[in-house]
C-alpha cells in the first residue's frame, strides 16, 4: 500500500481545474497533515485517494498496486450518524471485514473503551455532541484497523477540549501503525500533530516538508504568505 | 338527522354484534393487507433507492404513478386474475376475504414502495460515501437504511393502512359485499346507504372515520417521540 505516489493528479469537474497534475509521495508512517487555503482541493485530494471520485487524469499507485487493498478508513468533516445505537454505528462498520457478530462485538466495545464512549454505547447516536460524533466516528474507523486513516478537517467547529480528544485519538491511532493523512484549517493542531505538512494551492503540491522544517522555514513564496496569513485573503479577492 | 346520529350512536353504544362483525373484518383484511405490502414495498423501494441500472427512472416513474391508481380499476384487475377462466381461478379465492386482501396488497405495495423510495434514496445519498469507503454492499446498505429510516417508514406504512381501509371499489368487485363473509366497513356503508339504513352507515363512518383519525394521531405523535429519542 505504502509508498503511496501520486503523479500528475488531475480533477476538473466542468472543465474547472481543482486538482491540477498534483504529485504526491506518502511514506507508510505518521502524521502527515494537509495545509492550504479554501478551495485548494484538500477534501478533493481526500476524497480521490478514498475512490469516492474519479480523477481525470494522473495516477495512484498504491506500493505498486492500483488500488488501495481496502485497509482504508475515511472520517468526513461532518460524519454520517445511523439513527441507531451509538455501538451499532461502529459494529456496523465491520459487517465487510468480520463475518463472526462475536467478534464485532468485541472489537467494538474496545475501541469505544478507548475513545471514551463506552458508557454511552446504547444511547442514539445521533443525540451525541459535535465532540462525541467526532470521536465515534474515529472510533469507527479505528474498529477497522486501517493502515491509511484519512480525516477531513476532524476538529472543524469543535471547542478547545473536544479537539483536545479527538487529536489524542488520532495520536493513538497512529502510534498502533496507521498513517494518518489529514486535512486543517487549525495550524495550532498542524505542529501539535504533524510529522509532515503536505502544502497545497491552486491545485498542486507547493512545498513538502518535515513539520518542523515547513513550519521554521517555509521554502515557497505561497507558503510564506499562508503562514502570515496572507494568502486566503489574496486568493478571495483575485478570484 | 339527528334521528340517524342517535340510532347510530346507539349501535356504537350498544357494540352491535353486526357492526362489530364488520369492522372486524375490516381490520382484518386490512391489516393483513398491509403486512403483505410492507414485506414487499419496503424492500423494493430501498432497494430502488440503492440500486442504479437501466430503466431504474422508468420504473420510479411508473412506481409513482401507480400510487394514484383507481381502486376499481385494481379491483377488475384482480377479478380477471382470480376468475375461473384467469391465472389464478385455481386458488378459489374470488369473493372470498383472501381476494380483498390480494386487492389491497396490489393497492397499498405502490404506495408504500414509492414513499419507502424517496425516504431512503434521501437517507442514501447522505450515508453513500461512508458506505462506500467502508465497503458497505447494495443489500446491508438496504437493511441499515431500512433500520435507520424506520420511523419515516412507519408514518408512510400507516399512510398505506389508510388507503387500504377507505378504499371500497375494488374490495366491491372481488369480495361481492356478501353479508357476514366479505362485507367490510366501505361496502357496507354504501349498500346501506343506497338501502337507506343510513344508522347503520353513519356508525361505520363513525368507526371508519374514528381509525383514520386514530392513524394519524399515532403516526404524528411516533414522529415527534422519534424526533426526541432519536434525532
Amino acid at each position: 500500500m505504502f509508498p503511496l505516489r501520486v503523479s500528475g493528479l488531475r480533477f476538473a469537474p466542468d472543465g474547472r481545474a481543482i486538482l491540477d497534475g498534483l504529485d504526491l509521495e506518502v511514506s507508510g508512517e505518521g502524521i502527515s497533515v494537509i495545509l492550504g487555503p479554501n478551495g485548494a482541493g484538500k477534501t478533493v485530494l481526500l476524497r480521490l485517494l478514498a475512490g469516492l471520485l474519479p480523477p481525470d487524469g494522473g495516477r495512484l499507485d498504491w506500493g505498486g498496486a492500483a488500488q488501495a487493498g481496502g485497509r482504508l478508513a475515511m472520517v468526513f468533516q461532518q460524519p454520517m450518524m445511523l439513527r441507531l445505537s451509538v455501538f451499532t454505528n461502529v459494529e456496523f462498520a465491520l459487517r465487510p471485514q468480520m463475518p463472526s457478530a462475536a467478534d464485532r462485538r468485541q472489537r467494538t466495545a474496545e475501541v469505544l473503551a478507548r475513545v471514551g464512549l463506552a458508557h454511552r454505547e446504547k444511547d442514539c447516536a445521533r443525540l451525541l455532541s459535535g465532540g462525541e460524533r467526532q470521536r465515534l466516528a474515529l472510533a469507527r474507523a479505528w474498529a477497522m484497523r486501517p493502515r491509511l486513516l484519512l480525516l477531513d478537517e476532524p476538529t472543524a467547529a469543535l471547542d478547545p477540549s473536544a479537539t483536545e480528544a479527538v487529536e489524542r485519538i488520532i495520536r493513538e491511532i497512529r502510534t498502533e501503525g496507521a498513517k494518518v493523512l489529514m486535512t486543517t484549517h487549525n495550524l495550532g493542531q498542524a505542529t501539535r500533530l504533524a510529522d509532515d505538512i503536505v502544502f497545497l494551492t491552486d491545485g498542486r503540491v507547493q512545498e513538502h516538508a518535515p513539520a518542523q522544517r515547513f513550519f521554521a522555514h517555509p521554502q515557497s513564496p505561497a507558503a510564506k504568505a499562508f503562514l502570515q496569513g496572507e494568502l486566503p485573503w489574496r486568493i478571495a479577492f483575485e478570484r | 338527522m339527528l334521528e340517524t346520529l342517535a340510532a347510530a350512536l346507539s349501535l356504537l353504544a350498544h357494540f352491535d354484534h353486526r357492526l362489530l362483525d364488520i369492522v372486524g373484518l375490516s381490520l382484518r383484511v386490512s391489516l393483513t393487507a398491509l403486512a403483505i405490502g410492507a414485506v414487499l414495498g419496503l424492500p423494493l423501494g430501498a432497494w430502488l433507492a440503492v440500486a442504479r441500472f437501466p430503466g431504474r427512472g422508468a420504473i420510479i416513474v411508473a412506481l409513482n404513478a401507480l400510487m394514484g391508481l383507481p381502486s376499481v380499476v385494481v379491483g377488475v384487475l384482480v377479478y380477471l386474475a382470480l376468475s375461473r377462466s384467469g391465472p389464478f381461478g385455481s386458488l378459489g379465492l374470488l369473493f372470498s376475504p383472501g381476494a380483498m386482501i390480494v386487492a389491497q396488497t396490489v393497492l397499498v405495495v405502490p404506495l408504500i414502495a414509492a414513499v419507502c423510495r424517496q425516504i431512503v434514496e434521501d437517507a442514501w445519498k447522505e450515508y453513500a460515501p461512508e458506505f462506500s469507503v467502508i465497503g458497505i454492499g447494495r443489500r446491508q446498505a438496504v437493511a441499515l437504511l431500512l433500520a435507520d429510516c424506520r420511523f419515516s417508514l412507519i408514518v408512510a406504512t400507516l399512510a398505506g393502512l389508510g388507503r387500504a381501509m377507505s378504499e371500497v371499489g375494488a374490495v366491491m368487485i372481488v369480495g361481492g359485499n356478501i353479508d357476514g363473509y366479505t362485507r367490510v366497513m366501505t361496502t357496507a356503508i354504501a349498500l346501506e346507504t343506497s338501502k337507506g339504513d343510513l344508522a347503520l352507515s353513519v356508525a361505520l363512518g363513525i368507526v371508519l372515520m374514528g381509525i383514520i383519525l386514530g392513524l394519524n394521531v399515532v403516526a404524528h405523535f411516533l414522529r415527534c417521540w422519534a424526533a426526541r429519542r432519536y434525532g
